[in-house]
């Protein structure tokens, strides 16, 4: 059966490349930090499950050292020039997009097929986890074809590859050290100090002063811990389930769903959602890295009181 | 009070990305802050902040898709993009993203929200997209424009996935809903808990909507 384990193989193949070439690369004045900095990741992918608990914490303290000390640059990979890519624009034409769809569509109709036909009995993927098999899959067959296409320099694939991961740097990490963050605030019981402090400043009585207290609750602890999968079992404890279906009657579906919804509108709002939010202004090259959470902010606030409103009316109001 | 101390871990998180420290240094002070204002030793911090890393490693999966959108942009695939884009001479960045924004609600409303994302279709395609669409509607770009038409479309990827996703009943966030309720003896099936993603789907798609709409008629104020 293909796991997730090997997808965490090819990824870490894939790191292990990248911090070769980073050493070798002559024009990076920082070229050990990065060859140092992906060397650990892909340690991390290939060996996170053999070394041990205190290993693990030990890389990640290496990694969180490298990138906070400015040990890492930014590796200059040979590549082809803007001219030469307008030239290559012109003459390969829309065709060009067809090993770009590669992915997305392997990864859709793969899953699609996976689920809904026989071909899902045989369990060839380990369940759950079809779709990011069917993406790596996706990704090796782009890059079979655009070698079949193109012929590009054998190495090509990772030296391009290492160029991008450089543009983006350590906040290619950020996102996995948020959620260990999470699980460390978690730990140390966060979570129920918040959950009580919040319970504290609720009016009795007031059914929809309730509501906007469990909705801006998810929001905020959100906010803080950068995804509202930890926020939501806090808020369901502190005032989900006590007051508002237990005392007050409300639809339990609507307040589930909608108050991890509202939490979500919090999401939009905080650089702890780094993946989210500051990873794309990495990847898009942008000069301010608020620059996307400043674009969803007056998206988010609209939402959030429509969604205080619907917990409102649908769990309360307008029940069936 | 002692229960309140671990809470000064958050302070570090505000108070260093406030001060624009390092954010990977900010997120381990502020574990190991804290791990030891709870109680735990010194080492017992670095093996639950180890072990929370390695379970956490599928975040990581998602850029095996660098060396293929590499390729690709070595040869070209943005400048085709923006070409393509300049085809359409009614294709606006509001349009286009709209348009982006709906694809996006409907695959992850169908249980495809890995398919799309930032790293396989907002940098390579979407953004580049925008950006050719915008210049048309405004003429050459300067520098602050040009970080708003990316800006939206990583912000209309977002708001597509996270207000589609939860329409899909078998995420990970509706199995969280379930669980968490199904320790209270409340039982919801996953279903019905997805039903109820639809309205606030809906308000999404209607809010952004109107803010693409928008962002288009500034583009074209500010072309005039």
């Amino acid at each position: 059966m293909i796991t997730l384990n090997w997808l965490y193989v090819l990824a870490g193949l894939m790191f292990a490349a990248f911090a070769v070439l980073s050493a070798l690369d002559r024009r990076n004045a920082k070229r050990f930090g990065n060859a140092a900095f992906w060397g650990l990741m892909a340690l991390s992918l290939l060996g996170g499950s053999y070394i041990g608990d205190l290993a693990n914490g030990l890389l990640v303290l290496g990694l969180a050292g490298l990138a906070g000390f400015g040990a890492i640059g930014r590796g200059d990979p040979d590549t082809t020039s803007g001219a030469e890519r307008e030239a290559y624009s012109k003459r390969l034409g829309n065709r060009l997009f067809l090993p770009a769809l590669i992915i997305p569509a392997t990864a859709l109709i793969g899953t699609l097929a996976y689920t809904y036909t026989p071909l899902g009995q045989y369990g060839l993927i380990e369940p759950r986890r079809e779709t990011y098999v069917l993406l790596g899959l996706g990704v090796l067959v782009a890059v079979l074809v655009i070698f079949l296409w193109l012929r590009p320099p054998a190495l090509a694939p990772l030296q391009e590859g290492r160029r991008m991961i450089d543009s983006i740097g350590w906040a290619a990490v950020l996102p996995q050290m948020l959620a260990a963050l999470g699980v460390v605030f978690a730990a140390a019981g966060v979570g129920t100090v918040i959950g009580d402090a919040t319970r504290a400043i609720i009016p009795d009585g007031s059914i929809f002063l309730t509501v906007l207290v469990y909705a801006l609750g998810m929001v905020l602890f959100t906010m803080i811990m950068g995804n509202a999968f930890a926020a939501f079992p806090v808020m369901a404890a502190a005032i989900g389930v006590p007051l508002l279906i237990n005392s007050y009657g409300g639809s339990p579906a609507v307040i589930g769903a909608i108050g991890m919804l509202a939490g979500f509108c919090g999401t939009l709002m905080t650089p702890m959602a780094a993946n989210f939010n500051l990873v794309p202004a990495a990847l898009l090259e942008m000069k301010d890295e608020n620059g996307v959470i400043k674009a969803q902010v007056w998206t988010a606030i609209p939402l959030l009181a429509a969604n205080i409103a619907l917990i409102y009316f649908l769990g309360f109001i307008w029940t069936y | 009070m002692s229960d309140y101390l671990p809470l000064l871990g958050i302070l570090v998180v505000v108070v260093g990305f406030a001060v624009k420290l390092n954010p990977m240094l900010v997120v381990t002070a502020a574990a190991i802050v804290t791990g030891l204002l709870a109680g735990m030793g010194p080492v017992e911090v670095i093996l639950t902040f180890g072990k929370a890393f390695n379970d956490n490693r599928i975040i990581a999966i998602v850029w095996i898709v660098l060396p293929a959108i590499g390729l690709l942009e070595r040869y070209g695939l943005q400048e085709r993009a923006r070409t393509l884009i300049s085809g359409f001479r009614r294709a606006t960045a509001g349009r286009l993203l709209l348009l982006y924004l709906g694809y996006r609600q409907i695959t992850a409303a169908i249980g495809l929200q890995s398919t799309a994302g930032h790293p396989q279709t907002v940098r390579p395609l979407v953004a580049p997209m925008a950006l050719a669409a915008a210049e048309q509607q405004h003429g050459e770009l300067d520098e602050e424009t040009q970080e708003k038409v990316k800006a939206y479309s990583a912000a209309t990827d977002n708001v597509g996935l996270f207000f589609g996703e939860d329409i899909f009943f078998a995420i990970g966030s509706i199995v969280l809903i379930q669980q968490t309720l199904a320790t209270y003896d409340i039982n919801l099936t996953p279903f019905q808990l997805a039903l109820h993603a639809i309205p606030s789907a809906i308000a999404a798609a209607i809010i952004h909507g109107i803010r693409l709409v928008l962002f288009d008629r500034s583009l074209k104020k500010a072309a005039q």
